[in-house]
């Protein structure tokens, strides 16, 4: 068991260093936004997205509906709709800890998972899994925390620190673009979204973009994928995006 | 505040995300086939998502407020050369967010 536990720790160093790090950005900003630290702690226990929690920050300070905010939540999180897929059997068989298996399937803790290979007995396996998923949602918490009584304790000023969340889409986007050849997708995104922008104004936007987004993708579903697979045949693969979050 | 709507939003996203993450074990349960609708939109919806989320982050940009419009801009575009240069996520956002800091606090310039 605690041999178990330290190959878990091991393993899971590097997503620790990157958790800690966006978790303090994550509780600074909202903190700064003016909640109390407990906000920051139960958001990071109870939704557990890491970038999800930064679009809700905005979404929480500028009072969007419920409707916004489920709709927001589905897409911003709908590439979580396909990690599971790998670990359906692997899930099924570990009983009520298979819940917070899925609960805690974020980017990282499936990216490691599908780097660990098969070592040890099929019960040290699942264990090591389940350690692992435990490990990485405490450094998000702690990494929250930290981020929000740092910003309780200490008066420094933080104007600006609200541009980690800009900087963390940016990186997302920049790995997406260099990884894929098709890059219609993101620019229908961009465009629905200032169009969006342009008409909606800055507080109510996000939603019929996102909506936008959705219809015109599947309305040009034939056409788009006759592209992807001409782009597929005509390049070789791209680079593989390292981390997401 | 009202802590009963940010309850509220925070148990919405909270069911949305596990809904996202349990969505395979709810379909595909007991079968392996996937509609290539869902494949399809899976592969995506998350790119086009991402590029609006960007420009989510950069709302409150206008020509009304250059300072504002300057600042952001050119930080993303560093962060992004950063990015595409050294593939380092943290390294990426420590220097978009700290040059973005000392510009927005007017130490730099």
């Amino acid at each position: 068991m605690k041999g178990i536990l330290k190959q878990a720790f091991l393993k899971t160093i590097p997503v620790m260093v990157g958790y800690v790090f966006i978790g303090i950005a994550f509780g600074l900003l909202i903190q700064r936004a003016g909640y109390h630290w407990l906000w920051a702690l139960a958001i990071s226990v109870l939704v557990y997205a890491g970038s999800m929690q930064f679009v809700l920050v905005g979404l929480l300070t500028q009072g969007a509906s419920l409707v916004t905010v489920a709709i927001t939540t589905l897409m911003v999180n709908s590439r979580h709709m396909f990690y599971g897929l790998s670990f359906i059997d692997t899930f099924k068989t570990m009983g009520k800890t298979a819940w917070y298996m899925v609960f805690s399937l974020t980017d990282e803790t499936y990216a490691l998972f599908c780097s660990t290979a098969p070592v040890g007995t099929d019960r040290e396996r699942k264990r090591l899994m389940l350690l692992m998923s435990v490990l990485d949602q405490s450094y998000w918490v702690s990494g929250s925390l930290l981020g929000a009584l740092l910003g309780e304790a200490l008066s420094f000023d933080i104007t600006g620190i609200d541009f980690a969340m800009t900087a963390l889409f940016t990186v997302i986007c920049v790995e997406q673009w260099l990884a894929n050849h098709n890059h219609i997708s993101a620019l229908l995104g961009l465009l629905c979204a200032i169009i969006s922008l342009l008409v909606f104004g800055p507080s109510a936007f996000l939603l019929p973009a996102l909506v936008a987004c959705g219809t015109l993708l599947m309305l040009g579903r034939r056409p788009l994928q006759a592209y992807d697979r001409y782009v597929q045949t005509k390049k070789t693969p791209g680079k593989t995006p390292k981390e997401t979050l | 505040m009202d802590i009963k709507h940010t309850l509220a939003v925070i148990v919405v996203a909270m069911l949305c995300t596990i809904f996202t993450r349990a969505f395979p074990f709810i379909l595909f349960g007991n079968q392996r086939h996937i509609p290539p609708s869902v494949s399809y939109l899976g592969e995506m919806l998350p790119k086009a998502v991402m590029a609006a989320l960007l420009v989510y982050c950069l709302r409150q940009v206008s020509f009304d407020a250059p300072r504002l419009l300057f600042n952001q801009l050119s930080c993303v575009v560093i962060t992004a050369l950063i990015h595409a240069w050294k593939c380092n996520t943290l390294l990426s956002i420590a220097v978009g967010t700290g040059l973005y800091m000392l510009l927005s606090q007017g130490i730099l310039g």
